[in-house]
Formats: structure tokens, sequence, C-alpha cells
């Protein structure tokens, strides 16, 4: 498939946002439980938020470049009883509203006690609405993921394996930032975010070497005999029905040489993973928050990296009708 | 119910894009929009078909088949286009099963197009919405078409009559008959999307002939020459044997 930047940048951007959600309000149930210590509502619940939103908002922005006819956008929420681009498009507007909320409340101060159980954990009303956005964000990563595992055709996207990774690139990705975030916000959380963002790190690893390992293994069911119908095992095709290109000729090749290709492999296993890793036990050990930034920044550059080689590497059955482009 | 469908027949094809032209002629002033052209006079030409026609040769030299192959929307009874689309945009026809895009809910978003194993489907680069073929919905219940006009453009341009036009649920129509008698079959099966077009293979007429038919076992001289006619008084076949 041809990689779109605009769906590249949209589940990038919103991965991190989500991630960086979820660590946020791990933190924060947490502290309901009296494991880690509270944090103060503004300067890092509400800014954490913000940040959230800026990325979920750039995601959004990013994904209307993808639509030819961007104005008729509102129409794609109709079919969410089919589609899982419809309920996408529903459930990150729903989780953009929630994480406003869970930061308006934070940011202003307007938080009332709902309920207390077991010993003194009490409950208020921005942990409850942050336990919705937490809902949101995983059924968000879910139809993310869905999109491209619904389809039995991309064979290489058609697997649980595809779902597995957008989430946790995610997290990783925003757990990373939450490492960086703390350690300009609230220092005394860095040790907890960048255990867990090694240990999400580690494990996306794993999975997403899982997926490479099966689609290099990979058995496409349709060839050129069963594409045409003619039982031959020497079929050659003279034209293709048109003399420069068509859209079939576009949106399902990635266009880049074999070299390139695997080129971009080696730099999304590099730098989405080990460098992040590296440059994070470097600012942990020196507590220079500009290296834990670098970590997310070098590790973003992978995963938009990581997004460009996985719609590359979809091998669209149609390609069978174009055997020399 | 009925599903309308083209069946194409490759033993006839002879390439010749007819079917593609009187498309575009027909389709770029129908009720989907103009099917856009981007630098048509110019260097890379490129445009929006419905219809295109591929060639494939089959086998190596000399023991080669040269076979043209026509591929537009198939109209799968079980389309995979249709139930990922965000917007309803894309949808099948209840009463004759045709696939059709409606140009004014597209937003062009290319969701549909990657669920079309066969590659169908086509954005337009200047109205940017999604395009396909409708079977010419517009012309085939046309009432002040004749009736034998009112099939799709590609039919009737056709001067091999390689595309034959029906109702692939009825039994006894042209396109069933087609299908059942001369090995009809389907795209990339594998997808269980049910295609309601249908293809006819090349075909070749031979009969079996075993070596004992060219040689006659009664002849055991090998003489092959005409038999004498036998005198008028001679007592006939029937009359000497008892069969």
């Amino acid at each position: 498939m041809h990689p779109a930047f605009s769906v590249i940048f949209l589940t990038t951007l919103i991965g991190a946002g989500q991630g960086l959600y979820l660590a946020l309000y791990t933190v924060q149930l947490y502290s309901v439980f009296k494991v880690l210590p509270a944090q103060d509502p503004t300067h890092f619940y509400a800014l954490g938020g913000l940040i959230v939103l800026v990325f979920l908002a750039l995601g959004l922005f990013s994904s209307f470049f993808h639509l030819g006819r961007p104005e008729r956008a509102w129409r794609s929420a109709a079919r969410w009883r089919t589609s899982w681009l419809s309920r996408e498009v529903i459930a990150l507007p729903a989780f953009l509203g929630a994480v406003t909320v869970w930061g308006a409340i934070q940011f202003s101060g307007w938080n009332p006690l709902l309920f207390t159980f077991g010993d003194g954990v009490e409950v208020d009303l921005s942990l409850l609405v942050g336990a919705v956005a937490t809902l949101l964000c995983f059924t968000l990563f879910l139809f993310t993921g869905m999109i491209y595992a619904c389809i039995k055709m991309l064979q290489e996207w058609a697997t649980p394996l595809t779902v597995v990774n957008y989430t946790l690139l995610g997290l990783s990705s925003g757990w990373i930032l939450a490492t960086a975030f703390a350690s300009w916000r609230s220092p005394g959380l860095v040790q907890f975010y960048a255990g867990w963002s090694i240990f999400v790190t580690v494990v996306a690893f794993a999975t997403r070497s899982a997926s490479l390992v099966r689609n290099s293994r990979i058995k496409h069911k349709s060839t050129l005999q069963t594409a045409i119908g003619i039982r031959h095992a020497h079929i050659e095709q003279k034209a293709q029905g048109s003399m420069t290109g068509s859209f079939n000729t576009r949106e399902y090749f990635h266009g880049a040489t074999p070299r390139n290709f695997k080129y971009v492999k080696w730099v999304f296993l590099l730098l989405a993973f080990p460098a992040p890793l590296l440059l994070l036990s470097i600012g942990l050990a020196t507590n220079a928050t500009v290296l834990l930034l670098a970590a997310f920044l070098v590790q973003y550059l992978g995963l938009l990296a990581e997004r460009w080689f996985f719609f590359a590497q979809a091998n669209h059955p149609q390609n069978l009708y174009y055997q020399t482009v | 119910m009925t599903q309308l469908a083209l069946v194409i027949d490759l033993n006839v094809c002879v390439g010749c894009h007819a079917c593609v032209t009187s498309c575009k002629e027909w389709n770029t002033s129908g009720t989907a929009g103009p099917m856009g052209d981007m630098n048509p006079f110019a260097k890379d030409p490129t445009g929006t078909f419905f219809n295109r026609v591929q060639t494939f040769e089959v086998g190596e030299f000399p023991n080669t088949d040269t076979v043209h192959f026509p591929k537009s929307c198939l109209h799968c009874e079980d389309p995979p286009c249709v139930p990922v689309c965000p917007t309803g945009a894309s949808y099948k026809r209840e009463e004759d099963g045709i696939v059709l895009v409606d140009s004014e809910k597209c937003i062009g978003c290319n969701y549909c197009s990657w669920a079309c194993p066969y590659g169908a489907r086509e954005l337009d680069e200047q109205q940017k919405v999604m395009k396909k073929c409708t079977l010419c919905v517009d012309r085939i219940y046309d009432e002040s078409l004749p009736k034998s006009e009112r099939k799709p453009a590609c039919v009737n341009a056709c001067p091999t009559d390689a595309r034959l036009f029906g109702d692939v649920s009825d039994p006894n129509s042209e396109v069933s008959l087609a299908i059942r008698e001369n090995g009809g079959y389907q795209l990339m099966p594998e997808w269980g999307t049910q295609p309601a077009n249908h293809y006819l293979p090349r075909r070749k007429t031979r009969i079996t002939i075993h070596e004992d038919e060219l040689i006659r076992a009664d002849n055991p001289l090998r003489k092959e020459r005409k038999l004498p006619m036998p005198d008028a008084g001679d007592p006939t076949l029937d009359e000497t044997t008892s069969w």
C-alpha cells in the first residue's frame, strides 16, 4: 500500500496522546490507593491533559488531509454498526471530549467527592471521568487497530498483532513522553514512569518483531492464476489498461526501491526501540530532562518510519493485476 | 432477488477497448459525475475509468495464448467494500444487486478501495470521490431508449459480443446459461466475495479419437479400398445376417 503521511501522523500522534493520558491517569489512580504521592491537579494533571489534547487535536487535524472531501467528514460517523473507521471517527472525539472534561475538572478545582470505600479510598469526580476516558482510550486503540486488522485481503494487517502493536507502540510513546513530562513537573515520578516505559517498549519490540516474523513467512492466498482465472504457471502481463498509470498503480504501491524499503525497516527497529531506551537510561542516570525528551522525539521519528513500513509492507491482491509497476 | 451482472467471454474478446471508450463516453456525463482526466494532452496522462482491458500472455513461446482481460467492478454478492464505508456512500442495491457509490456522500477516504481485492474502484482526481462501474444504472432502466439498447454501454459497444448482461440469479437467463454451459468462473474465489460478474474461459473444440478408431479392427489385411459393388442378385446384408 502507498503510505499516506496524513494517516501516519494521525496514528502516531494520537498513540502518543493516548499513552500519555494513560500514564497520567495511572498516577492518579495509584495516588488514590496511596501507592504514589498525590500530584498537583493544575500543574501536573491539567497541564498533562493539555499536552494530551494537543497531540489528539494535531492527529485529528492531520487525518483531514487523508480525505478527498474533508468538508463532508461529519458524515463518517454514520456507519458505526459495520465500519471500524466510522467507529474510530466517533471514539476519537469522544476520548478527546472526555480528556477535556477530565482536564477541566483538574484545572478548575471543582472536584466533588463522590464516595469513599474500603480503607478511606476516596473516589472523586475526576477519577470517575478519568475512568471513562481510560475506557475510551483503550476503545480508540482497538478501533484504530481494527481499521487495518479487519481487511482480510491485506494479509499483513489481518492479525490481532496489528491491534496489539498499535496499542503497545502508543503506550510506549506516551509513557516515554510522560517520563520527560514528569522530570519537568514532578521529578519524583520519573523512576516510576521510566520503569514502565522500558517495560512497555521492550514488550512492544517483542510484539512488533513477532509481526515482522509473521509477515516474512506469509503465504498470499491470491495468485495471478486466481486473479484472472487461468491455470498456467507462466503468465506474463503485456498491458495494464493504462499508458502512464492510474489510481491502481498509485494507491497500492509504496514506490520505494527494495533497498530503501529494507532500510526503513532497520531505521524503525533502531529508532523506535533501542535508541529511546538508551537515551532514557542516560537521561535517568544524568537526570537530564532534555535527554528524556530526546528519547521521546527520537522514538517518534522511529514510529513514523514504523508506520510507513506498516503501510508499505501490506501487499494488496489487486497488485496482481499490475505486474510491472 | 435479482442480481444483474456481466459475463465476459475471454474466448472472443479481441482487446479492442471499445468497451473502455464507450464506458467512458457514456459515464462521463452519467449520474456519478464526470470521470476526470489529469494531463490528458501532456506528459503522464491519467484518468478515471470504470473498465480497463489488460492483456496477458499465457504460456511460453511458441505455445502462447494472448488473453485480453477486461476488468470492472464485479458487483459482488457479498461486497467487502460496502460494510467498511464510514458514511454509507457505498451501498448495494436491494432490487438489482448493483454496487454503487453515492457521490454526494463519499468523503474520499479510499477505505473501500483498500477492502476491494480486485482494485475495481478509483478515486477521481478532480471530484475527489470514489468512482466505480455503475452497470450503467442510468441507462438500463431508461424507457426512452429502445429495448435493445437498455444495456450497459460496454455491452452495446462490444463488436464480438464478448460481453453478456443479465440477471445471474435467474437460472434460465442468457447469462446463467452461458456460465453453466461454458464453464463460467469468478475471480479470486478465495475471498468469499461471490462476484456477480463471471468470466468464460478460453475454449478449444477438440474430439478424442482412439487408435482403434483410426485403424479398422475388422480389416485384418489393412487393405483400405472401396469395396466392389455387390451384384444386383446377391443377397443383401440384411438377408444374410441376423443382427
